[in-house]
């Protein structure tokens, strides 16, 4: 387990997939951010063997069930006073815009330009999201 | 804001029953409804060719008194251009007052309703939905069973890649008692998600099979489709295969004698052409249907009725 004491309040946003942080660090925009942020890229893991970690200083102000669909295994650790008070498993938010790309190459936004990449959430147990236009489930592959 | 039919799902079934019961008081009554669409125009934006699909709006509209525009292939329209779905639909929208858009690209429609004034009908958009043919096919069934509820369809032929078959069984599950059996080589059978998001999870009991003879005997419909060559890895497999989902005399003798024969047509060799003098083959009045179904709704989504 990372230390995580330098932290006196704050959030960890723990098992990304190795490699995953900075896409998720441009993706809420944390180069924005006033307070410290610090990237652990490939930590040891015993469950994923390597795994990447984000950590932010300063209260939680960011919704980020988004990452759930970056990432399902993702967990976000709510520090105060430099103890976890809070480990929160992320839910599958209904739609979301913008961060999936559909790939189906017969799509709509395979050809049109300038649209929305949209996606609604059809299966919460597995997390499964299809494309509203051309409603093929979203594969990471 | 204008109402738009691009998944077959658009509809409630109270609302289908709505415009089933004015199709059939179209087919009663043809010279209540010949002026009333006069001086509307439909644009038929057709992307792809369609013969069938095509001419039965146009036909539904010119029935109604409007009159119609458009083009019938990618090439003649302002899409060789690189023009936009959203663009044209803006465009369109000032000339016409309801569109029937069929596309290769699949959601499509879906983008045009986004940007468009006047109501849009999905003409088919690539291998997703094409809803007026689910509405016909259910038009046909009701005026010629007088039900949707507690019938057993049989859907033969290709299941995996037959849009029509997977847009049928959405639509049909919604009605009580519905029992379906899917005939098909085992590489053509119906894909994984309508087995698991849909006939599973709505508790509807159906039967996977690969003869088609032995399963007739419980049919109220059988529905067929085309199995294509293509659809094969190798021709030995497509040979083999293809006669035993071909309709004949012969495999007919085991069916009920109301049976209905449906096919979204075009025809290539699944039902053999000795079966269309049979009472039970209703497939070209399937497509008369289809006719009176989108003048319905032409009429429903111009609020004319």
């Amino acid at each position: 387990m990372l230390n995580i004491g330098g932290l006196k309040q704050g959030v960890v946003i723990d098992h990304i997939e190795a490699g995953g942080a900075m896409k998720i660090y441009e993706y809420l925009q944390l180069d924005k951010l006033d307070e410290q942020v610090a990237i652990i890229k490939n930590a040891k893991s015993n469950k994923m063997g390597k795994k990447d970690i984000i950590k932010i200083e300063g209260p939680l102000t960011l919704n980020l069930d988004m990452l759930a669909v970056m990432n399902p295994n993702i967990t976000i650790n709510i520090i105060e006073d430099e103890k976890i008070v809070e480990k929160r498993h992320l839910r599958y938010p209904e739609k979301v815009t913008n961060i999936l790309k559909c790939k189906n190459p017969r799509c709509i936004t395979s050809v049109e330009q300038e649209i929305e990449h949209c996606f609604k959430l059809t299966d919460p147990v597995k997390g499964v999201y299809r494309c509203v236009y051309c409603e093929q489930a979203y594969s990471k592959k | 804001m204008p109402r738009h039919i691009i998944s077959p799902l658009d509809l409630s079934v109270d609302e289908m029953k709505d415009l089933f019961d004015l199709a059939d008081d179209i087919v009663a009554n043809p010279g209540k409804y010949a002026e009333i669409c006069h001086g509307k125009k439909l644009a038929t934006l057709f992307y792809e060719p369609s013969t069938r699909t095509r001419l039965s709006f146009e036909a539904a509209m010119l029935n109604l008194g409007g009159n119609v525009l458009g083009f019938a292939t990618a090439d003649s329209s302002s899409a060789a251009k690189g023009e936009s779905v959203s663009d044209t639909i803006r465009v369109v929208s000032g000339y016409a007052d309801i569109c029937a858009m069929r596309h290769p690209k699949e959601g499509a429609p879906m983008v045009a309703s986004r940007f468009s004034s006047i109501p849009i009908i999905n003409a088919g958009d690539g291998g997703h939905n094409h809803p007026t043919q689910t509405l016909t096919d259910l038009l046909t069934i009701r005026s010629l069973k007088g039900t949707l509820e507690g019938l057993t369809i049989g859907c033969c032929g290709d299941l995996k890649f037959g849009r029509t078959v997977h847009s049928l069984v959405n639509a049909m599950v919604r009605y009580k008692n519905t029992k379906f059996v899917f005939i098909s080589p085992e590489e053509l059978k119906i894909p994984d998600y309508l087995r698991r998001e849909v006939l599973d999870a709505g508790n509807i009991e159906y039967r996977e099979v690969k003869k088609l003879e032995e399963n007739m005997p419980g049919l109220d419909v059988l529905y067929m489709t085309r199995v294509q060559r293509e659809r094969f890895f190798n021709e030995e497999d497509y040979i083999r295969l293809k006669d035993s989902f071909i309709l004949d005399k012969k495999k007919l003798e085991f069916a009920k004698p109301d049976m209905l024969i449906m096919h979204p047509l075009p025809r290539v060799n699944e039902i053999s052409t000795e079966v269309d003098d049979d009472p039970r083959a209703v497939y070209f009045k399937q497509a008369q249907y289809g006719v009176y179904v989108r003048m319905a709704l032409i009429l429903k989504l111009l609020g004319l009725a």
